[in-house]
């Protein structure tokens, strides 16, 4: 096991790709800079394949101490990685599908005069992200969290001249600060317990420990608190709003961070929690609630978007839902076998609307696309491959991950199987809206469009005469090739959960409540026929959605704006989201606002501390002009006043004198 | 010969200092103002040698001497700026010496 042992590397190697673009790459040539960040997080890659080639099911798990951090009385907490089957998954899918995207971002981003710090952005991402995933102990791992925080808000704020780009990256930081407030109580918690933050130092101080079934304790309030850091990190219900605005972004980082990975990170914090949660059943059951929620309320938003990468923000939310839905039913493998396949095709599909984006010149409404399967076929096929994926289309991936989830939440429940096909098939009435609206259609409605400056304006405003003429164009092929790969891992990625295999290979980490609960519902042979009873349904439902949207966006497209109309108010509400952001501007941040500024501002700011200090200034101003006049500069009142003051001092004296 | 009483010097001692600081406040010729200040100078040195000899001390005597000491220097550096003084504004009138006043 020598490999093992050079673990920390992994996380390591990015940060020195961002290190030298960062510092140097502004002198830099762009094919330097992409050589280097491919570099980096090609070797981090290569690393993970070679960590997986020696890794099975069998494995025990590694760990590897790089050195002490904290050390106080008995509380210690090192720079330590850990390397898990859940571990492998997920470093085997950030560096994968990082990869991918970097490969992509040299051509989407080449045009852009800032393209060193994309690229240094994306490489530092790839750092805190492994470091998140690779963690040992909650601490490092909450190292990983801020850090790709930090790298959210960088990368959403990346055309920061932009106003609502600036603001979109504030409200992802800020929104994610109050789910991080959950996390950090939660650690604290878990400290004043267990006085330690290893995880398995946690996990078996916790595994004796009854389930709290009677009533809420520590255990329960622990798993709340992680939740809440969970919801804030992968958008669920109520922390979720910072998602759809952080498409201001350029498109591989909404691919990467904002579907791929990042956002994943609070269902993987909660996997790996899975002790916690499984002692806390009314914790785990507010993670299910909060997920199938979620996964509803996110895709019923999903329909009426027009903007194609806000439809995708919105299907992200919806799918990131699911994921929670299956942790919260105790699937948890289940969730992240959903975790990988959602990498895979919605990792795709924001890469092929960013070849949309990038073709048309910048423009994101779906309502100015259309017949553009003409112009670009290979993002066209590729896209529709993730769109069969995402909506559950058999033998695709997502068909495979999203049933298996729905499988487990119906043995707990059936009102969460209810509610997880119905969103099914919203997904695929959306997902298929989506794709008729932009390829289908023989008419390119954008051709008219004076100006192909869009949202997602990428250095082609200045480049539009030089070859990127107004007709929608395919893109090269450093772009397409990460489509096709994907595209191809959405198509066989959903195999390995054939027979298990995935759960059965997660199942050292999993071990325990979640295991047994799977193996007795697939072992039975009696219910098998349900199983596949319920794929059916779900299945038929995702072709119903598919069949719903070609009704009315392809045979009679005027059919929706008539729908529309008469929904009236409710439409409008889809429309704006249900007025979601409105909604919280008016409770939170409106009176936080005028709060502060009332009483933090002109209260206590410029009424005391302001004024004290004005005060106090004035007060000496005032003293000193009545002292003033003794400067005179006339040296016979200095004299008088020297006199006067001896006399005084011999007055005090001769007084005293007299009163001993 | 009956001793001269102690307080005798002192009165003295404090009429002179008490014209030397009457003529600093009030007269304005820088001149009278610098012999002012050497007349309280001497009214501390009667002080002083008045009490020496009252209680057999020689401390106020050695005293005495280094007031006379420094009264001589500062006499030399008081008089050398007073000369500078009347070169530079023409007038010994202190009420004009007020250059640095703001």
């Amino acid at each position: 096991m020598t490999l093992t042992s050079y673990l920390w590397l992994v996380p390591l190697f990015p940060l020195a790709g961002a290190a030298i673009n960062g510092f140097f790459g502004r002198r830099l040539p762009k094919q330097a800079i992409s050589a280097i960040a491919l570099l980096f997080c090609g070797l981090a890659f290569g690393m993970a394949l070679l960590l997986a080639a020696g890794f099975s099911s069998a494995s025990a798990p590694y760990s590897c101490d790089l050195a002490h951090w904290i050390r106080s009385g008995t509380f210690q907490v090192d720079f330590s990685f850990y390397l898990d089957q859940l571990s492998l998954v997920m470093l085997l899918v950030v560096t994968g599908v990082g990869f991918l995207i970097h490969i992509y971002s040299i051509g989407y981003m080449w045009d852009d005069e800032s393209y060193y710090r994309f690229m240094a952005y994306l490489n530092l991402f790839m750092f805190f992200m492994l470091t998140l995933v690779l963690a040992k102990n909650y601490l490092v791992m909450f190292i990983g969290w801020e850090g790709v925080g930090l790298a959210s808000y960088l990368l959403i704020g990346f055309w920061f001249t932009k106003d609502s780009a600036a603001s979109a990256g504030k409200k992802a930081f800020i929104v994610n600060r109050i789910g991080d407030f959950g996390f950090l109580i939660a650690l604290f918690l878990i400290i004043q317990h267990f006085g330690s933050l290893d995880f398995t130092t946690v996990f078996n101080a916790v595994t004796p420990l009854a389930k709290e079934t009677s009533g809420a304790g520590f255990l329960t309030a622990i798993g709340l608190l992680l939740m809440v850091g969970a919801a804030g990190k992968s958008a669920q219900i109520p922390l979720y709003v910072w998602l759809p605005d952080a498409m201001e972004g350029p498109t591989p980082v909404s691919a990467l961070i904002h579907a791929a990975t990042m956002v994943t990170a609070g269902v993987y914090m909660v996997a790996r929690s899975h002790v916690i949660f499984e002692r806390a059943p009314e914790a785990l059951t507010v993670v299910a609630v909060i997920g199938t929620l979620t996964a509803f309320f996110a895709a019923t938003i999903g329909i009426a978007q027009t903007d194609i990468k806000k439809v995708l923000a919105y299907s992200t939310v919806s799918q990131l839902g699911y994921m929670f839905m299956a942790c919260g039913v105790g699937a948890f493998s289940a969730g992240i076998f959903h975790l990988m396949t959602h990498a895979f095709f919605k990792g795709l599909l924001f890469l092929a609307a960013g070849s949309v984006i990038h073709g048309v010149g910048g423009e994101q409404d779906m309502r100015k696309m259309g017949g553009l399967r003409v112009y670009m076929p290979w993002t066209c096929a590729t896209m529709g491959i993730a769109t069969l994926a995402i909506a559950g289309i058999p033998p695709l991936a997502g068909f495979w991950s999203k049933d298996e989830i729905l499988w487990q939440a119906f043995n707990v429940s059936w009102v969460y199987w209810i509610i997880g096909v119905i969103t099914a098939f919203i997904t695929s009435f959306y997902m298929f809206r989506l794709m008729y609206m932009t390829f289908g259609g023989d008419v390119y409605r954008g051709a008219t469009s004076p100006s192909g400056h869009g949202i997602d304006d990428h250095g082609h405003s200045t480049g539009h005469g030089d070859g990127h003429g107004h007709d929608p164009h395919e893109s090269p092929w450093v772009m397409l090739g990460p489509l096709v790969i994907l595209a191809v891992l959405s198509i066989v990625g959903g195999l390995v959960g054939i027979g298990n295999h995935f759960e059965h290979f997660l199942a050292p980490v999993f071990q325990g409540p979640a295991v047994e609960a799977a193996t007795e519902g697939a072992s039975e042979a009696g219910k098998s026929g349900l199983e596949y009873l319920l794929m059916a349904v779900s299945v038929s439902v995702a072709g119903l959605g598919w069949f719903l949207a070609y009704l009315l966006y392809s045979r009679s497209p005027q059919l929706p704006a008539r729908i529309a109309t008469s929904l009236g108010g409710l439409y409008r509400a889809v429309v704006h989201k249900y007025y979601i952001d409105e909604i919280y501007a008016a409770l939170f941040v409106k009176p936080l606002i005028e709060g502060s500024t009332a009483i933090l501002w002109h209260g206590v700011d410029q009424g005391v501390i302001d004024a004290s200090v004005n005060e106090s200034a004035h007060a000496a101003r005032e003293l000193s002009d009545n002292v003033r006049h003794m400067q005179s500069g006339n040296l016979r009142s200095y004299a008088g006043w020297v006199a006067a003051g001896g006399a005084v001092v011999i007055a005090y004296m001769v007084w005293m004198g007299v009163t001993h | 010969m009956a001793a001269v009483p102690l307080s005798y010097y002192l009165v003295l001692s404090g009429i002179l200092f008490f014209c030397g600081v009457l003529g600093f406040l009030i007269k304005r010729n820088i001149i009278t103002i610098f012999m002012s200040i050497e007349l309280m100078l001497n009214g501390v040195n009667l002080s002083f040698v008045a009490f020496a000899a009252q209680w057999h001390s020689l401390n106020g005597q050695v005293f005495v001497f280094f007031v006379m000491v420094v009264a001589a220097a500062e006499a030399a550096v008081g008089l050398a700026i007073i000369i500078a003084v009347y070169r530079t504004r023409e007038t010994l009138n202190v009420d004009q010496v007020n250059l640095l006043k703001l």
